[in-house]
């Protein structure tokens, strides 16, 4: 049973969460699956993504399933420009009624990293605008304090490429980040399973941000359990403090008193 | 009346003049909770859908929240 005690919450502006974890809604075998995963997951924040509208599309919309259960985080998925990811995110607060924004602005569909200028622009002119700016950033120390300057309520350097599961690319940036924040870090993109996420939080990461870890795994709903107890587990880690790596041995058993000395 | 739009990236010709016949000649529910529409860059409040007229030429989005990580 997790031993985080209540006073342990996740608080992103003016809102606390007990689960450190953010999840997608994207790229589950179905919608059933989803649910079950979200729910497996522990997560309070579900990102969606903002789209032309398809009048063809029948059934439950995503949106309606999870609206009501849980914190909806829409993003700026898929945006080039400062000018497209800002219309984006008011588009989003004018359909769900959030001042919430997962703000990404792409610079290349390749490796799927974040335009800094673009999105340093963006972040400033939906900051004045009143919205809460959580950004997908690069894992880069200055980036993320300009980011924090501009008045972001959170950082999200990306761990490795979207939707790739590489694990944390460059865990040295990503611990310099969480130790200069002045918000909330959450590592958004690359997490591969459930170990990444512990090892995130355990460098003193206040938030995970996942989809494809989750959705494409062999088992989702298992996946997300998994990557709950990870985040659970790296954050008592950190708190609980790690003993200091050492080259040579240093025995648990006591040295004295051994036979035949 | 009959306009000249651009609608979600398609130029078309329609019957509407404000942005709720639009939306009902797209077949768009437009009591939908989570519906929202910009006109030429900026978002038209729900509230104005009525009354907004459009122009011709106009660049009109319509768009609602869908999976997305």
């Amino acid at each position: 049973m997790s031993k985080i005690t209540p006073s342990d919450k996740l608080t992103i502006a003016d809102k606390s969460f007990d689960s450190r974890l953010l999840i997608g809604s994207s790229l589950y075998p179905n919608h059933q699956i989803m649910m079950d995963s979200i729910a497996a997951s522990g997560s309070e924040v579900v990102t969606v993504a903002i789209r032309r509208i398809n009048v063809q599309g029948g059934g439950e919309s995503v949106i309606d399933m999870l609206a009501d259960k849980y914190h909806i985080l829409p993003n700026t998925a898929g945006c080039y420009t400062a000018r497209d990811a800002v219309l984006t995110a008011q588009l989003a607060r004018e359909a769900i009624g959030t001042n919430w924004i997962k703000l990404e602005v792409i610079g290349d569909e390749e490796t799927l990293f974040p335009d800094v200028e673009h999105l340093l622009s963006a972040a400033e002119e939906l900051v004045k605008d009143g919205f809460i700016v959580l950004p997908y950033c690069n894992d880069d120390p200055i980036t993320c304090r300009k980011l924090a300057d501009i008045g972001c309520a959170a950082v999200m350097p990306l761990g490795a490429p979207i939707g790739s599961g590489m694990g944390l690319r460059n865990p040295y940036n990503l611990e310099i980040i969480c130790d200069q924040a002045s918000v909330p870090v959450i590592v958004d993109a690359g997490i591969g399973t459930a170990s990444d996420a512990a090892i995130a939080m355990e460098l003193g990461c206040d938030g995970i941000l996942l989809n494809s870890a989750i959705a494409r795994a062999r088992d989702p709903i298992k996946m997300a359990d998994a990557m709950g107890r990870g985040v659970e587990a790296g954050r008592l880690a950190f708190q609980a403090g790690r003993i200091p790596k050492k080259l040579y041995a240093d025995a648990s058993s006591p040295t004295k008193g051994v036979i035949g000395a | 009346m009959s306009l000249e739009l651009r609608i979600n990236g398609e130029d078309r010709t329609v019957d509407a003049g404000t942005i709720m016949e639009l939306l009902r000649s797209e077949g768009v529910d437009d009591t939908a909770r989570f519906v929202a529409v910009a006109v030429n860059g900026a978002v038209a409040p729900r509230a104005d859908w009525t009354t907004r007229s459009l122009g011709n030429g106009d660049d009109v989005e319509i768009v609602n929240p869908v999976s997305g990580g």
